[in-house]
C-alpha cells in the first residue's frame, strides 16, 4: 500500500487539483449554510465559484478539453464580478432598509 | 519531490487553511482577509496549470476587485460599536454534516473514476490563443458577457444612489 501511494503523492496530477476544489468547495457549503452574516454567505459563493473554476482549469489542462476550460473560467470569473457589484448594492439596501445584515432577522416575507 | 510538486503542496495547503480559516474565524474582517489568501493561493494553483491569463485574471478581478467590494461591504454595514464584527453561526452539525458528506462523495468519485487524459501539452502562454478564440468561437459570449457588466454596474449605481437619495429627501 505504502509502495503504491508514495509515487501518487509525489506527482501531483489531475485528481490533486480536483481534491483541492472538492475541499474549498465543502467549506464553502460551510460558510453558506452555517454564517448568518450576508456577507459571509456572499465569500462562501465566491469559494465555491472558485473551486469550480480549478475544476474547469484542471481538466483543461489534463484532458482534451484543452483552452475551452479556460474560456469558461474566463466568463465564470466575469459574472462572479457581476454578482458581486450587485449583491453588495443589494446588501447596503438591506442594511438601509432593516437596520441588520442578518439573515434570520430579515424575515417579514415569512408567512 | 521535485519543485512543482512542493509548490503544489504548499500553496494547496495555503489555500485550503486559509478557506477554513475564513469559514470558522470569528471575526468578519478576519474572514475577509484569509479569504484573500486563498484566492491568491488559487491563482498559483492556476500558474502550475499553465493557465498565465487566468492567474493575471484571478489576482486583478478577485484579490483587488471582489475583495476590496466586500471589504467596503462589511465596513459600511457592520454595527461596529455594538456588534464588534463578531458572527453568529447557526445549524453547525447538519452544516459540517452535509460538508463532510460531500468531501468524501467527491473525493471518491475523482480517486475511482478513469480519466481521459491526454498527454499535458507544453504551452509557453495561453494569450495569443485566448486571445484568438475570444474574437472568433466565442465572440457572442464575449458581447453578452460585455453587455452584462455594463447592466450589473448601471443597476449597482442605480441602487446605490437611490439609497442615498431617500435619505436626503428625509432630511
Amino acid at each position: 500500500m505504502e509502495l503504491m501511494i508514495t509515487p501518487w503523492l509525489a506527482e501531483p496530477g489531475l485528481v490533486h487539483f480536483l481534491i483541492v476544489s472538492a475541499l474549498l468547495l465543502s467549506l464553502g457549503l460551510m460558510a453558506v449554510l452555517s454564517r448568518r452574516n450576508v456577507i459571509m454567505v456572499l465569500m462562501g459563493v465566491e469559494l465555491i465559484l472558485n473551486s469550480a473554476n480549478i475544476n474547469l482549469i484542471a481538466f483543461s489542462r489534463y484532458t482534451s478539453l484543452s483552452l475551452e476550460g479556460q474560456m469558461i473560467a474566463l466568463f465564470v470569473i466575469i459574472i462572479a464580478a457581476a454578482e458581486a457589484a450587485v449583491a453588495l448594492a443589494i446588501v447596503l439596501n438591506m442594511y438601509s432598509r432593516f437596520n441588520t445584515v442578518h439573515l434570520d432577522e430579515i424575515d417579514s416575507l415569512k408567512g | 519531490m521535485d519543485l512543482t510538486a512542493i509548490v503544489f503542496y504548499l500553496f494547496s495547503i495555503v489555500t485550503v487553511g486559509a478557506a477554513a480559516i475564513m469559514v470558522f474565524s470569528k471575526n468578519i474582517v478576519h474572514s475577509a482577509f484569509a479569504l484573500m489568501f486563498s484566492l491568491a493561493g488559487i491563482a498559483v494553483l492556476y500558474v502550475l496549470l499553465y493557465a498565465d491569463f487566468i492567474a493575471a485574471t484571478q489576482l486583478l478581478v478577485y484579490v483587488g476587485g471582489i475583495l476590496i467590494l466586500i471589504l467596503f461591504g462589511l465596513m459600511l454595514t457592520e454595527q461596529a460599536v455594538t456588534q464588534k464584527f463578531k458572527a453568529v453561526t447557526v445549524n453547525m452539525l447538519p452544516a459540517s454534516l452535509l460538508a463532510a458528506v460531500t468531501t468524501v462523495l467527491l473525493v471518491y468519485a475523482y480517486a475511482t473514476t478513469s480519466w481521459q487524459m491526454v498527454m499535458p501539452e507544453e504551452r509557453s502562454e495561453t494569450v495569443y490563443d485566448l486571445g484568438i478564440l475570444l474574437m472568433s468561437d466565442y465572440i457572442l459570449p464575449f458581447i453578452i458577457a460585455g453587455v452584462l457588466l455594463l447592466i450589473a454596474i448601471v443597476g449597482a449605481i442605480l441602487m446605490s444612489t437611490r439609497l442615498t437619495a431617500i435619505k436626503n429627501e428625509e432630511q
